[in-house]
């Protein structure tokens, strides 16, 4: 990729302990998560590695106590990291001072929590105007601009409201509005929609989705939900102990899994509905007759798949041939399941 | 946990045996074989404590100069007392606009209840400053409330502020812990006689003191909040970019602000308790007027006196505890500034109203001697009446000749006969059974200690008291508490029996008990038992009610009986409950048994109380220290089983 990252971090190591600097300094590289915490500390992040380019959504992927959240709390440096460097539009930030810190944070970063973190001694508009009243902004612009978020997210009519008198799926639209209030370059989402019932949930994702095409962020997404993150993603990364084991466009996690631990974790994925047409496209053959569109997943083409009597389907992007899919590779994906 | 239960037997072994010890000597006293040595401690071999403290406090008082600092401090405090004085009763000093009109606080306070509460509560405030008006206790009643609004926003912000700082420090929190637990078991007659020599005699001294007696709780209600704020809220504010203080003044504390306001209750009620026994050393108001009345056996008058400290010490609860409850309202844009604060104009209004209206109309300023309700000479006479009714007077009688010949006295002769050496192998195995061996380690220093003080025969009476009026409330409390739990309606109710009587200052518990026994031993062990019955009644229903519904189901559905339920289901869970309920009965009667002394007792209260007189600091502290010492035995040993046991069964 050829854009300047907005975040990335090189070999960043995120240790609990006792005394983690020295252990780390000490610490055989072959060393394993468990032989890690067989000497009492955690690797809450093991050696990542790790990009994230203006305007795409990278959703990090794992389970529980896999590291996911730890990672993203050393990106906004809630955590400061033990080893390695992370640079946010190209500053380390592990080495600023608590000054310019806050400074970064009031300019540049939005975070919306699981449990949404809200102040509940404030009501819907001050919450959202928190983050501007931090940073001194004069309270008539903060409250003009408090109302205008509190719109986007579409909720006119309750700011006056505290948080408890809110839904769950209302209250986390206050946290996302709160995140968006600076105007952030850099919008971290910390399984934001986890604590919701599945009906909000999908609810809220068309929202993040409608609220990504007009403001077009930099979004770290953490979830644990597979559906989820291929929902949303640009690229995925997949946690496990720490480390990523693999971090890559969805369709090419589903086609290729770099570990065991990536394969069973999308064994029962329906790949057809991840994997699209311009994955399967190959230079080699381009094939003839009317291309496909390469945007189009598997599962949105198998109707014209069956009927369609080509060997080799031409797939195009952006107005142009990429290249040819073979048919059998396509049904073979679509009929795997 | 097989090395853990390995370990219980050779601990209960090792108690055992100690027990057994313990036996010996007893036995070996009773046939005349125990040396002397062992039996008591000899007099020469009793260091002067008194006269090293003495001289410690010297040093401190006159060579450090810390009297000046609190002389200085004297004058400040002063000038504040005496401004609410002036503002609430009316005594001549700076700002001169007092007395505020007893109706027109009436009004403002039933506002405030009713913002709080709603009618109830506005009947309740205004209730309790009109009834006060009217049995022509308004100025006594006023000299406590003066002197209130000056020792609570002060240990309010003395114990926030430790509050925060032990929160933020590690090691200011670790060199806390320890002194708030000493603090909270010293007697408060040990907090009195330094307040008077440092403070001067009266309302300062007396200010202090309840101050400094209201701080711990503050301070461990705020640290407790603070670690309690949910750490998505500690992120969301950092990730807002809040500096340091914007975290502390716009996320920790309005986070934390229940459990501040839980503190600022607990403030208001420990307050008033302790202002009430402030007494002692000469403050004016209820508790001094209370002291008089008893004094002189006019009961009457101390009853009414009692009733209205009850229910200023219900109003302040009930209200401190609806505003912990209160949350904010939210009102719809474009609602007017006079509907906002529609509260805060209302009180205005009925104030000023009422203010003008007591310079034309003179009796909603004061009521008079002669214009009072007060029915303190019939109320003796019923009183008397009541008391002379055979029935009635059989009972005390019975009670008093029975129970105090035959049973006190036989258990504190008992108590008193034991070797010192046997007296503190006992304790030590208790406390090795129970607690463990580090509450071993502390029970046999702490009450060697004792014995080295000086004071062993006092304090064993003492122990006397506090044990067989907590056993007593026991077998009243614990049965009371298990029948309330069966049914919700009679859990409610008996809870907030218990909720209200938890708040009346202790004072008030010894009225009922010189009206019915006189000045008695039994009249001793009954004002502590009923103060001692109600946390074990609390505890026992709360620990009953908290046994997880399930686990009755299975208990049901594998045929278990009502008792059989009980005896091997419910009581089992709630034990470590009911024991943190007979831990705090212990700690209320060593409390109340000081305050006893009023009574006329022959242990470290009456010592305690007679050194109020005079400046004998030393002899003060060590006594204090008598006590806080076997207390604090009790409370680590009692509170260490209640953790272990709720580890054990999960319940944490």
């Amino acid at each position: 990729m050829t854009k300047i990252p907005v975040i990335s971090c090189k070999n960043v190591w995120k240790i609990f302990g006792p005394n983690p600097e020295k252990y780390l300094a000490g610490m055989p590289a072959t060393h394993s998560y468990d032989d890690i915490r067989s000497d009492g500390y955690i690797a809450g992040v093991k050696d990542v590695t790790l990009d994230v380019v203006p305007g795409e959504i990278l959703v990090i992927m794992g389970l529980s106590g896999s590291g996911k959240s730890t990672l993203v709390r050393c990106f906004s440096r809630l955590h400061t990291i033990t080893s390695g460097v992370i640079e946010i539009e190209g500053q380390d930030i592990t080495r600023l001072a608590e000054k310019d810190l806050i400074a970064l944070r009031r300019e540049k970063m939005g975070m919306v929590f699981q449990s949404f973190g809200l102040l509940p001694h404030r009501t819907v508009l001050e919450n959202v105007a928190f983050p501007l009243e931090m940073r001194g902004q004069d309270k008539h612009e903060r409250i003009e601009r408090a109302m205008e978020v509190v719109k986007l997210v579409g909720l006119e009519g309750r700011e006056d409201y505290f948080p408890r008198e809110l839904s769950g799926g209302q209250q986390q639209r206050v946290g996302i509005a709160r995140s968006l209030a600076i105007e952030p370059d850099i919008w971290f989402l910390d399984e934001p929609f986890s604590a919701l019932d599945p009906l909000i949930r999908r609810e809220m994702q068309d929202e993040f989705l409608r609220l990504q095409e007009i403001l077009g962020k930099t979004i770290v997404f953490i979830t644990h939900d597979f559906d989820e993150a291929i929902r949303l993603a640009d690229r995925i990364a997949i946690m496990k102990d720490g480390a990523v084991e693999q971090c890559d466009a969805p369709d090419r996690i589903v086609l290729n899994p770099a570990t065991d631990y990536v394969r069973k974790f999308t064994e029962d994925i329906d790949k057809a509905r991840v994997v699209k047409a311009a994955a399967l496209a190959r230079k080699t053959a381009t094939g003839s007759g009317t291309p496909v569109d390469g945007k189009q997943t598997l599962r949105a083409l198998a109707p014209a798949l069956v009927r369609d009597t080509r060997d080799i389907i031409p797939v195009q992007a952006k107005g142009k041939v990429i290249g040819g899919m073979k048919r059998t590779d396509a049904l073979e994906i679509l009929l795997s399941n | 946990m097989i090395k853990k239960l390995s370990n219980l037997t050779i601990d209960g072994r090792a108690a055992a045996g100690i027990a057994f010890g313990a036996l010996m000597l007893s036995v070996l006293h009773a046939t005349d074989n125990l040396p002397a040595g062992l039996v008591r401690l000899d007099e020469s071999l009793v260091p002067p404590f008194a006269l090293w403290l003495d001289a410690a406090f010297n040093y401190i008082k006159d060579d450090l100069g810390l009297l000046v600092l609190t002389r200085t401090l004297t004058g400040g405090l002063e000038a504040l007392l005496d401004a609410s004085a002036n503002i609430f009763y009316g005594k001549r000093r700076w700002p001169n606009i007092g007395p505020i009109p007893w109706a027109a606080l009436a009004g403002v306070m039933a506002v405030i209840g009713y913002y709080l509460g709603g009618w109830r509560l506005a009947v309740l405030a205004g209730g309790t400053f009109v009834w006060t008006a009217l049995v022509g206790q308004w100025k006594i009643a006023m000299q406590t409330v003066s002197v209130l609004t000056v020792a609570v926003p002060l240990a309010f912000i003395i114990g926030i502020s430790l509050g925060i700082w032990a929160w933020k420090s590690k090691r200011v929190d670790t060199a806390l812990r320890p002194i708030l637990s000493v603090l909270q078991t010293l007697p408060f007659f040990t907090y009195l006689l330094p307040a008077v020599i440092f403070f001067k005699v009266g309302p300062t001294a007396g200010a202090v003191a309840t101050t400094i007696y209201a701080i711990p709780p503050m301070i461990l209600m705020t640290t407790l909040g603070l670690k309690k704020v949910p750490p998505e809220i500690v992120e969301a504010g950092k990730m807002s970019g809040c500096t340091r203080w914007q975290m502390l003044r716009h996320v920790f504390i309005p986070a934390a602000r229940t459990e501040i306001l839980v503190g600022v209750n607990q403030v208001i009620m420990l307050c008033l308790a302790m202002v009430v026994l402030t007494a002692f050393i000469g403050m004016p108001g209820l508790g001094a007027k209370l002291l008089a009345m008893m004094g002189s056996f006019k009961l009457g008058r101390s009853l009414e006196i009692g009733i209205t400290i009850v229910l200023v010490a219900v109003t302040l609860d009930r209200l401190s505890k609806a505003w912990v409850i209160k949350q904010p309202e939210h009102f719809e844009r474009g609602t007017s500034w006079f509907k906002r604060h529609q509260t805060f104009c209302m009180a205005v209004v009925v104030f000023v109203g009422l203010s003008i209206a007591a310079q034309f109309i003179e009796i909603l300023a004061e009521i008079g001697r002669k214009q009072n309700f007060s029915q303190g000479k019939l109320l003796d006479t019923n009183i008397k009446a009541f008391l002379d009714i055979q029935i009635v007077k059989d009972v005390t009688f019975f009670l008093r000749a029975f129970f105090n010949v035959k049973v006190l006295i036989p258990f504190r002769d008992f108590l008193l006969f034991i070797p010192t050496s046997a007296f503190i192998l006992f304790v030590v195995a208790f406390a090795l059974s129970i607690g463990g061996r580090r509450q071993a380690v502390y029970a046999a220093v702490f009450f060697s200690l004792v014995a080295l003080s000086g004071w062993w025969d006092r304090s064993v009476i003492t122990l006397y008291s506090v044990l067989a009026a907590v056993f007593i409330a026991s077998i009243l409390g614990v049965p009371l508490g298990i029948f309330a739990a069966g049914s919700e309606k009679w859990s409610r109710r008996v809870l907030l029996g218990c909720d209200t009587a938890q708040t009346f200052p202790s004072f008030v518990y010894l009225i009922p008990a010189i009206m019915l026994f006189g000045i008695t031993d039994i009249a001793v062990i009954f004002s502590i038992l009923i103060f001692a019955m109600v946390p074990l009644t609390r505890y026992t229903i709360e620990g009953l009610r908290a046994v997880p519904p399930e686990l009755i189901e299975a208990a049901d559905m594998s045929g278990a009986g009502r008792l059989q339920k009980l005896r091997n289901v419910r009581l089992p869970l709630a034990m470590p409950t009911m024991a943190i309920g007979f831990n705090q009965a212990i700690m209320f009667a060593f409390f109340m048994v000081i305050i006893a002394a009023f009574i006329g007792t022959q242990d470290l209260g009456q010592e305690l109380q007679r050194t109020l007189a005079g400046t004998d600091l030393g002899k003060n502290f060590v006594l204090g220290f008598c006590v806080a010492l076997m207390a604090l035995t009790f409370d680590m040993t009692l509170l260490s089983w209640a953790r272990a046991k709720k580890k054990v069964l999960g319940l944490d």
